[in-house]
């Protein structure tokens, strides 16, 4: 820390300058996080950003707003709640926060039932698809709960309900289905899940419930695909968390996660404090934090109503549309994402030979684009993909812009010398085929940029 | 010739009307179901704004330590960085630089063992609530290992602090199923004791958690003599049974006034320490800090690798997606305010916090239950509760503007009600004189009231003496009959506000 104190334009203007070099938030198309708001929204944020959400007893409507965006979420979720009864639910900081209560409430009900039948308890497992987001790794982690994956393949990059119900057993405090992958964004497919593990448990007797993690789906499935049976509707959902600074369409620091019912979240997880006064039950993980968010998510959801959310949910799938016909006419791409899920566009080259797709990504970046590339997890590793996120904020002329700029970089590269790095990766890729189909276990390759995570 | 015609005004144009004269104020608003159709954003800004109002003034909230002003240079920083995502550090290089160099300064302020160019071990987080969870995984996990390679059990970890703990800490014990030790206050001693608290330790203790800066009275706990006697059962038990320090509100202050006080990584036992940015940090609510000795004191078992667009980033954090805001504010207090920044600044809250505490000494009505040496706040109890309790005097200080919370102790004192002022960086002198003042008021009122009250009664009982008994004689009762009936009636009048836990 410096000893000395120094004129606030100067701190300001030194910080200022040295935060230009960081990328831009909007030409940031790595990320679901909502990189853009009404100038109104930002006016209520500000207001808002000395009050501390926690202080219950002196912001009562600040309080207020955060349960009447609970009712509307869990609403719109179909919890099975009568006309004027609250819902069961929180805002956390994010997903990661409320996938580790609606995974904490679960953990908690199985060992209740496990000590009640006078089993052990020591060894919970959730069963997911590798495809998770790396916050189900870190709950597995850190609360002492096995994670046990569904592996992928090429050609299938979530989660297949018939591998995940086989791999459930009694210590199974839940499955977790993702409704709107990282990866590509797809929707998994919860309804056969429920059917296939209703069935299981009727033959074994257990009693394993589903959690949705709808971060990103959450807030697209009950606006562009009504029909679309996989939340409260199925019976074995208990829990779903979807986060607000994704389709929600408010700034990073808000999620969701509402259960279906009191009997969902046992009741020594929930704290009743006396904050200054009155009595508050709170389960949450994180205590002081900002209200802007809170405020900003309620504004939102009034602002829009469900037509707004649906307009906004319309355009940029359509502008999804418009970049994956662009990338499909230069006749060099394999378009991996599907068109229904998340308004995403993941493409892989067709050709390795030269260059990759790590390349391409890092050549964007002169034009301003942050467009990331990844490798797959297991057993899919050999495939790597570019990821395009539409968000609210990138229109058809963003859109047709990208375009252009990648047909720029691949003229670019075609100019340039292969990279050996991508010819050796050419050839184990056609190694890890042969292997796959001998019936082997892809390898691991030796790139220099592997993941084993992703976000 | 010219014919004029009379043309029919369009009707009328809705989206013209201002918000008050639209439909939008008179509609409920929606609470349970999403509304099916979009409103004008104006209109949504006026509803919202409008209903925010009957909220509480934050800056007179003397309950809490959360920093409620900051300068409009480093409100411009904020609002330019609210949509950046903290995580997307690949994005946002300068952004996680800034973190890095907050960890550093803070790592160095707590006297942490590195080097001049060493980097710190820690990490920003969204308050204490999650840096303690961060420090209490680390150690369990530390012990759990350690108990593995011994052949020994380790199911039942267990954690020792006092009963005056902030609730962040019973959380944790009960999601990450730790055992809590806590040991009890008692009337004039509101802090962990260090020779009981060692005398708890055993063989499951993961660590001792000392707070610097307690919630109810301010006050420092003694870490060094818990250093001390720690590191003597460490001697004579062969177990290694680690500290950590909670310096949640203390973290900013000791360093700046205390300078001599031995509290923090100078300690050998002394492993991890949290400190909340958005308290004497001076920034608001949305930020703290958890810092280890080493890199020894975190298991690298904890840390996740991932792979965040292109770069390994190593990250041990329970949230994920989050703004950046108050981490460029954080930079920006300490190079804006720097070490003497900051001491003039907790010197003013301390200044303010004596005129106070002078001002009700005055009234001759309170005892002073804090500390001076400790975090600038003010705790008070009544002298005589007879009449009247403190939450009777917080509940009319609302009346004025001001929030006042009032609490019980923990057990074993919860015998002791005390209000509490919180002395905050943007609470000035003349601020202080007014509470002094509206408080005088207050108390002035209830004594009025009581006094009424007792003539009341006394009225009352004269009149039914009188007119009381079969053969018309007259009925007198003691005094100490009527000023029990007094104390009955004007209990009934107040309402109780009892309490059992406080942050």
């Amino acid at each position: 820390m410096p000893e000395n104190t120094i004129p606030k334009e100067a701190a300001y203007q030194i910080i200022n300058d040295e935060l230009m070099l960081d990328g831009n938030p909007r030409l940031n198309l790595a990320s679901f996080v909502t990189t853009w708001m009404e100038p109104e929204c930002d006016k209520l944020m500000m207001a808002a950003i000395n009050k501390n959400y926690v202080d219950m007893d002196e912001y009562p409507v600040t309080t207020e707003l955060q349960n009447r965006c609970v009712n509307m979420i869990a609403h719109l979720f179909n919890a099975p709640l009568g006309e004027s009864e609250a819902a069961v639910g929180v805002g956390t900081v994010g997903s990661s926060e409320a996938i580790m209560l609606a995974g904490l409430a679960f953990k908690r009900r199985w060992q209740n039932k496990r000590k009640a039948e006078g089993k052990p308890y020591d060894k919970p497992n959730i069963v997911t698809g590798a495809n998770v987001q790396v916050c189900w790794e870190k709950f597995a982690r850190y609360f002492e709960v096995e994670l046990k994956e569904v592996n992928l393949r090429e050609g299938y990059y979530v989660m297949d309900p018939e591998k995940a119900v086989e791999l459930v057993d009694e210590n199974t405090i839940c499955v977790a289905a993702i409704l709107g992958s990282t990866l590509n964004g797809e929707f998994e497919d919860v309804k056969l899940l429920n059917d296939l593990l209703i069935k299981k448990n009727s033959e074994t007797g257990w009693d394993v419930p589903i959690h949705v993690d709808a971060a990103s789906g959450g807030f697209i499935a009950p606006f562009l695909y009504p029909e679309l049976e996989w939340d409260f509707r199925l019976p074995l959902v208990k829990s779903i968390n979807v986060s607000g600074h994704k389709y929600g369409l408010v700034y990073a620091g808000i999620g969701w996660v509402i259960w279906r019912s009191k009997e969902d979240l046992p009741e020594e997880l929930i704290f009743h404090i006396n904050y200054l006064g009155t009595e508050q039950p709170t389960f949450t993980l994180n205590f002081s934090k900002g209200s802007s968010q809170v405020i900003a998510q309620y504004y939102q959801l009034i602002r829009l109503g469900f037509e707004g959310y649906k307009n906004v949910m319309e355009n940029c799938q359509e502008n999804a549309m418009v970049l994956k016909e662009g990338l499909e006419r230069t006749g060099r791409f394999t378009i991996v994402s599907k068109d229904n899920g998340i308004p995403l566009v993941a493409f892989s080259l067709k050709d390795h030979s030269r260059h990759d797709e790590f390349e391409l990504s890092h050549h964007l970046r002169q034009f301003g684009w942050i467009v990331p590339a990844y490798t797959m997890p297991a057993d899919a590793q050999h495939i790597t993909v570019l990821r395009v996120v539409i968000r609210e904020d990138f229109s058809r002329g963003l859109a047709e812009r990208l375009v252009l700029d990648i047909e720029k970089v691949l003229r670019e590269l075609d100019a340039l010398p292969p990279n050996g790095k991508s010819m050796k990766r050419s050839a184990d890729v056609a190694n890890c085929h042969a292997a796959l189909a001998n019936g082997h276990v892809a390898k691991k390759l030796e790139t220099d940029k592997k993941t084993n995570a992703i976000c | 010739m010219v014919l004029s015609k009379a043309v029919p005004s369009s009707s009328h144009d809705a989206s013209l009307d201002c918000t008050f004269a639209s439909r939008y104020v008179r509609d409920p608003l929606p609470r349970f179901k999403l509304p099916e159709e979009s409103i004008p954003k104006e209109a949504a800004y006026q509803v919202i704004n409008d209903e925010l109002m009957l909220d509480g003034n934050p800056r007179l909230n003397l309950a809490s330590f959360v920093t409620t002003w900051m300068e409009p240079e480093c409100d411009k920083l904020i609002m330019a960085a609210l949509n950046k995502n903290y995580v997307d550090m690949d994005e946002y290089p300068i952004t996680t630089e800034l973190q890095n160099r907050c960890v550093n300064m803070i790592a160095h302020l707590f006297n942490a063992p590195i080097g001049e160019e060493e980097t710190a071990v820690g990490v920003g987080t969204v308050g204490s609530s999650e840096a303690i969870m961060l420090a209490g995984l680390a150690f369990k996990r530390k012990w759990q290992n350690k108990r593995k390679t011994e052949g020994m059990p380790y199911d039942k970890p267990n954690i020792v602090t006092g009963a005056n703990v902030q609730v962040c800490w019973e959380k944790f014990a009960r999601y990450f199923e730790v055992d809590l030790k806590e040991v009890k206050l008692k009337e004039g001693y509101y802090v962990m004791d260090p020779e009981k608290a060692v005398a708890m330790v055993d063989e499951n203790t993961i660590c001792v958690a000392a707070i610097l800066g307690s919630t109810l009275t301010g006050e420092f706990e003694d870490v060094k003599k818990l250093n001390e006697l720690l590191t003597e059962k460490n001697k004579e038990t062969g177990w290694d049974v680690p500290i950590h320090v909670d310096a949640a509100s203390g973290g900013f202050i000791a360093p700046f006034l205390y300078k001599d006080l031995v509290w923090d990584f100078r300690l050998p036992l002394v492993k991890s320490i949290n400190v909340s940015g958005h308290k004497y940090g001076l920034v608001y609510a949305g930020v703290g800090w958890v810092v280890w000795r080493s890199k020894e004191d975190l298991p690298d078992e904890l840390v996740f690798h991932i792979n965040y667009l292109g770069a390994d980033q190593p990250t041990f954090t329970l949230n994920f997606s989050k703004g950046s805001s108050q981490i460029i504010a954080q930079y920006y207090q300490f190079i804006r305010l720097g070490f003497e920044g900051y001491k003039n600044i907790i010197e003013n809250c301390m200044e303010n916090a004596k005129v106070l505490r002078q001002g009700l000494e005055q009234t001759g009505k309170f005892n002073i239950v804090s500390k001076e040496v400790g975090v600038p706040l003010v705790a008070f109890a009544l002298k005589d509760r007879t009449y009247y309790t403190v939450f009777d005097i917080s509940e009319n200080l609302r009346r004025f503007g001001w929030i006042v919370p009032a609490y019980t102790m923990p057990a074993d004192a919860q015998h002791i009600a005390v209000l509490r002022v919180v002395v905050r960086e943007d609470f000035s002198r003349s601020l202080a004189e007014r509470l002094v003042s509206d408080i005088h008021k207050v108390v002035q009122e209830l004594d009025e009231q009581v006094k009424h009250v007792t003539k009341v009664v006394t009225t009352q009982v004269d009149i039914t003496a009188r007119g009381g008994g079969t053969d018309g004689a007259l009925v007198h009762k003691s005094e100490q009959e009527i000023a029990e009936e007094v104390i009955t009636y004007w209990k009934k009048l107040v309402s109780h506000k009892k309490t059992s836990g406080v942050c």
